[in-house]
């Protein structure tokens, strides 16, 4: 079960680039565990590591001193592009990320990193590139993020206001899972039911519904 | 009552809405979920850990496709993670009573191969899986999309999905294609139109003279990339080429449950009038064939264009990540795609892994030979799609010209598998997806048509299909 998500501070990891796709957040050939194990390590991995394991020089964003223990990855547009692994919003906050901040997202990965108390907050394009200025100018600029209040508070006192989806919003900061919700409606389901029948059968040679 | 005009997308959302709180999303009814070894696992878990049940196990089915080698069959798993997945969605499968098609069961191949193939993929039904390329099964005028493993968990123990409606894209592609031209080419020039973010929240549906004159393969083929063009689902409604395809398949209605079935289908069209969020027109006829030639998929060109210059884009953005991809790719600006070697050449994929792509490949590779520097990997989508491609002799056809024919499997699309390129080689693939790494660590990728690919293959460089002798007879090639 998820924890409450709560209001934090943090500085920020600034990632510059657009289209991100989840092949670069978890390579494929790190999709062969049965668990969520391991998973901060091998986090962009092809961007951080070389092929016999050292890191990138110069390191990777994620690597350069100072970066560890930071909540807020900044990005380009359209965040988590591609496939639907979910070891993507698994490996970012794994490796601590809480917030994910772009113009946009891929709407497998908005609805995957909800679940995993991974906020990504969508911002006009306008207001993402002072906050790419913003972080280059002070790096170590401190953000503060309030779902409650869908703001991000910036260190001039002045505020960013975000969407979120009201029922992912209620759900993170109920530390409620989604399937504990659905699972209340089963009664309901059951009466949808009845009166559907299935549309096929998957079993061997179980003949097709009618 | 007469009700106001509605789209296909509409028409199956109102069938399936169990609930409709005000405020949360819609509790939708998932007629058919579709599980793979790579995304399940965890999901499995969550359900022992709540001490869950599968509600619907006859409502799902299994199979194993990414990880699996494509070499052959009685060879051990060199990879052991793979070898322990594969073993895992065994016991899972077991354990909850899903029926599971592996390794070894003449129904494996691809998810998305295999679900039409056996005719569970139908009209108007709800079809979700923990893959981004479910989009495949709209082309029957379902509504079919990938989720993640916590969604797969959901399904699994309540067979609905909580979900917010979503908005409408109209694709309308009108005109013919021209002889070399495919399925293939229609989406690669969409993406390459809108970008790979164009449909986000969108759902499109295809529509048009050109997307009515496909046969349900190529739909397939469409249908299967709207995830790259940023739709999680696309759809086009069913119709005679649909009904066709699907009558006398092992799980398609059969007897009078048939008629009545393909009587409630002929209701699922988007209505006259019916209004959509978006719309985009495409004249198939001034389409060539298309070519990627960055890291993702909306970095596409018609094979006869050049290289873009990054110093030439309007936004800064896109000029700083168009030079990245090209220094990745290791291209220059300005530079003719056609001409460009390749290393090796990939035929198969859910995208392009069907007995119609392997027939389109074949004719183009017929009394001729893969170019002494190439690497041609043939991977039939299924093990069904390679028993029908051997009894058509296609794999002597192959064989002869020097390719490889292998197992089914997702194979080079992922490489996850042991199917990979190694750093800086360059491929001409098939499949859906040129993402830095894709196809193995530090592999360079050009998506493209069967077609263009066989044509590469034999010319040892991106090369126009068009040019292939006897181009007008090989596109004819194909079947439903």
């Amino acid at each position: 079960m998820p924890e409450p998500y709560r209001n934090f501070a943090s500085k920020v990891v600034p990632l510059p680039a657009e289209n991100v796709d989840t092949d670069q957040v978890v390579p494929a050939r790190y999709l062969k565990i049965t668990d969520k194990a391991g998973l901060a390590d091998v986090l962009f991995r092809d961007w951080r590591f070389e092929e016999d394991g050292s890191l990138k020089d110069p390191p990777f964003v994620l690597d350069r001193p100072g970066m560890k223990g930071r909540a807020i990855l900044l990005v380009g547009d359209n965040f988590g592009t591609g496939s639907s692994r979910e070891h993507a919003p698994w490996a970012l906050e794994a490796w601590g990320v809480r917030a994910v901040i772009s113009t946009g997202f891929a709407d497998i990965f908005r609805n995957n990193a909800l679940k995993n108390g991974v906020l990504p907050i969508a911002i006009d394009p306008i207001t993402h590139a002072r906050l790419f200025e913003l972080v280059g100018a002070d790096p170590d600029a401190e953000l503060r993020v309030d779902l409650a209040e869908q703001g991000i508070l910036l260190p001039d006192g002045t505020t960013i206001d975000f969407d979120v989806d009201p029922f992912a919003k209620l759900m993170l900061l109920r530390g409620t899972d989604e399937i504990g919700y659905v699972l209340d409606k089963l009664p309901a389901i059951e009466a949808w039911e009845a009166t559907h029948p299935a549309r096929v059968d998957t079993r061997e040679d179980a003949p097709a519904a009618s | 009552m007469e009700q106001r005009p509605r789209t296909l997308v509409e028409k199956i959302w109102d069938d399936h809405v169990v609930v409709a709180d005000e405020g949360a999303p819609s509790v939708l009814a998932v007629d058919l979920h579709l599980v793979h070894e790579v995304t399940s696992p965890q999901a499995f878990t969550g359900l022992r850990q709540r001490g869950l049940k599968v509600r619907h196990p006859e409502r799902t089915v299994a199979t194993a496709d990414h990880s699996v080698p494509t070499t052959p069959r009685g060879l051990p798993f060199l990879d052991p993670l793979a070898a322990a997945q594969v073993q895992q969605l065994d016991t899972n499968c077991r354990e909850f009573g899903i029926p599971l098609h592996g390794i070894g069961d003449p129904s494996q191949g691809i998810v998305h191969v295999i679900g039409p193939q056996l005719g569970l993929t139908q009209p108007g039904m709800t079809i979700v899986c923990g893959d981004s390329h479910t989009s495949t099964h709209g082309a029957f005028g379902a509504l079919a999309f990938g989720i993640g493993t916590s969604e797969v968990e959901m399904v699994l123990a309540t067979q609905t999905l909580l979900q917010r409606k979503p908005k409408t894209y109209e694709v309308r592609v009108d005109g013919r294609l021209t002889a070399g031209v495919s399925a293939k080419d229609i989406i690669l020039a969409l993406i390459a139109r809108i970008g790979i973010g164009g449909g986000t929240g969108h759902v499109f549906e295809y529509r048009g003279e050109a997307i009515r004159a496909l046969t349900m393969e190529q739909r397939m083929t469409i249908c299967n990339m709207s995830i790259e063009g940023g739709a999680r689902a696309g759809l086009i409604a069913p119709d005679d080429t649909t009904f066709e395809y699907l009558h006398g398949r092992t799980h398609a209605p059969h007897g009078p449950a048939w008629d009545l079935a393909v009587e409630t289908w002929r209701r699922l069209p988007t209505d006259d009038w019916a209004a959509f969020d978006r719309s985009i027109a495409i004249d198939a006829s001034a389409l060539e064939p298309m070519v990627t030639y960055g890291t993702n998929p909306g970095m596409g060109i018609p094979i006869t264009s050049r290289v873009p210059d990054p110093a030439a884009a309007s936004d800064p953005a896109h000029g700083r990540a168009l030079e990245k991809a090209l220094a990745y790719m290791d291209l220059t600006p300005g530079q003719a795609i056609l001409g460009q070697p390749v290393d090796v050449v990939f035929i198969g994929s859910c995208t392009n892994g069907r007995i119609s792509d392997l027939r389109l490949a074949a004719a183009a590779l017929k009394d001729r030979h893969v170019a002494p520097n190439v690497r041609m990997m043939i991977v039939p989508g299924s093990d069904e799609v390679k028993r029908e491609a051997e009894r058509e002799g296609l794999h002597e056809i192959f064989r002869a010209a020097g390719a490889e024919w292998r197992e089914a499997g997702c194979s080079m699309c992922i490489a996850m598998n042991g199917d990979q390129l190694a750093p800086g080689q360059y491929a001409v693939s098939t499949s859906n997806r040129n993402f830095e790494g894709r196809q193995g660590k530090g592999g360079r990728t050009f998506l493209a048509s069967p077609l263009t690919a066989a044509a590469s293959a034999v010319a040892g460089m991106v090369a126009d299909p068009r040019l292939l002798p006897g181009i007008e007879a090989v596109a004819g090639i194909g079947g439903r």
